[in-house]
């Protein structure tokens, strides 16, 4: 499946200024409803509530669609931010607050480095983490 | 217990602060060619790009005389990477001919699946490839050949090296470059290769 790129980037701001809010409020429900919103991401993007708001409210009053993106590398970042949230609203839920504000630093981190410059946090990641623990592989298969 | 709103506040500028900083940097660097060592010198090495409009690296120009120098992009990760694949024949598991018989120069792309910046970088060197005979392009799934990935130090992808007909590397460069920086990179690689074949 391939997406209209402006809708990920929306959806990053929308995120980004939800995380600052949890951040300021330091509210456990709050940053629940946002794991909520990550785990529909990360399950389907067509299901993402950023996403629904911006093809429903945002795209009909833009051009067309100019570029696209699989929808992998998003919903696997809508993955990482579901594991920060998760730990975030236990943190803030059980009165560590402490752990709910660096769990949800690190997703505004990656939130906001998407949104303002197009940085995938995840995919950057994701090679670091397999070539540390995967068995090496050499399958032959260049392209020439 | 409860922490008050300024400290939020507080966190919330802070990381946007640090995560500017950390974005600004990776986007200038993105793309940018490092030099590894340079050839070692021969008579007539020429002075430096004739045209000065090959693309500038960063920090230093061409040493005048054209003798081995080390430059700011030679570090650790590349004197490992560079004994890696004379030790380990990492090039030839890649399928790249290394004995000296084949092309002048080979660009080296190493990519993933789902990954857009890849797929531009794979467009540009086969323009590249196709335009110039003495350059040709391989990509390589950097997912299947994480033996590589470990000893060539990839970290990302794309990443880009510029490989000469003995497999040493001469440049290289993770996120996309683009088209004038990919050109500069292969004129100044092809006329340091150009430079140091004997006739």
């Amino acid at each position: 499946m391939r997406v209209d790129v402006r809708a990920p980037r929306f959806a990053a701001w929308i995120t980004a200024v939800v995380l600052a809010a949890i951040l300021i409020t330091g509210n456990g429900w709050l940053a629940l409803a946002q794991l909520i919103v990550f785990v529909l991401g990360a399950v389907s993007l067509r299901h993402a509530p950023y996403g629904v708001l911006f093809r429903r409210v945002v795209a009909p009053r833009l051009g067309p669609p100019a570029r696209f993106e699989a929808a992998e590398p998003p919903r696997f970042a809508q993955a990482v931010g579901a594991v920060f949230l998760l730990i975030a609203t236990i943190g803030y839920i059980a009165g560590a607050p402490v752990v709910g504000m660096v769990a949800t630093a690190a997703a505004l981190v990656a939130a906001f480095l998407n949104a303002a410059f197009g940085f995938c946090l995840g995919c950057e990641v994701y090679l670091v983490l397999r070539r540390t623990f995967a068995r090496d592989t050499a399958s032959g298969d260049a392209r020439a | 217990m409860p922490s008050s709103p300024l400290t939020g506040l507080v966190v919330v500028v802070a990381v946007l602060v640090a995560a500017t900083v950390f974005g600004v940097i990776r986007r200038r660097r993105d793309g940018r060619f490092r030099r590894y060592d340079m050839p070692a010198a021969a008579p007539g090495t020429p002075a430096g790009p004739p045209d000065g409009s090959a693309q500038p690296l960063s920090g230093s120009a061409a040493p005048p005389d054209g003798a081995a120098a080390r430059l700011d992009g030679s570090s650790r990760p590349a004197d490992r990477s560079r004994r890696a694949f004379h030790d380990q024949g990492v090039w030839a598991g890649l399928g790249i001919d290394t004995t000296g018989s084949g092309t002048a120069l080979t660009l080296v792309q190493f990519s993933s699946a789902f990954c857009a910046p890849c797929r531009t970088t794979r467009v540009l060197c086969e323009e590249i490839a196709r335009t110039t005979p003495a350059v040709r392009h391989v990509e390589i799934d950097a997912e299947s050949h994480l033996d590589a990935v470990r000893a060539l130090d990839v970290r990302r992808t794309p990443t880009l090296f510029i490989v000469d007909r003995t497999g040493r590397i001469l440049r290289r460069a993770s996120g996309a470059p683009d088209r004038t920086g990919l050109r500069g990179a292969v004129a100044e690689s092809l006329a340091a290769v150009t430079a140091t074949r004997t006739p």
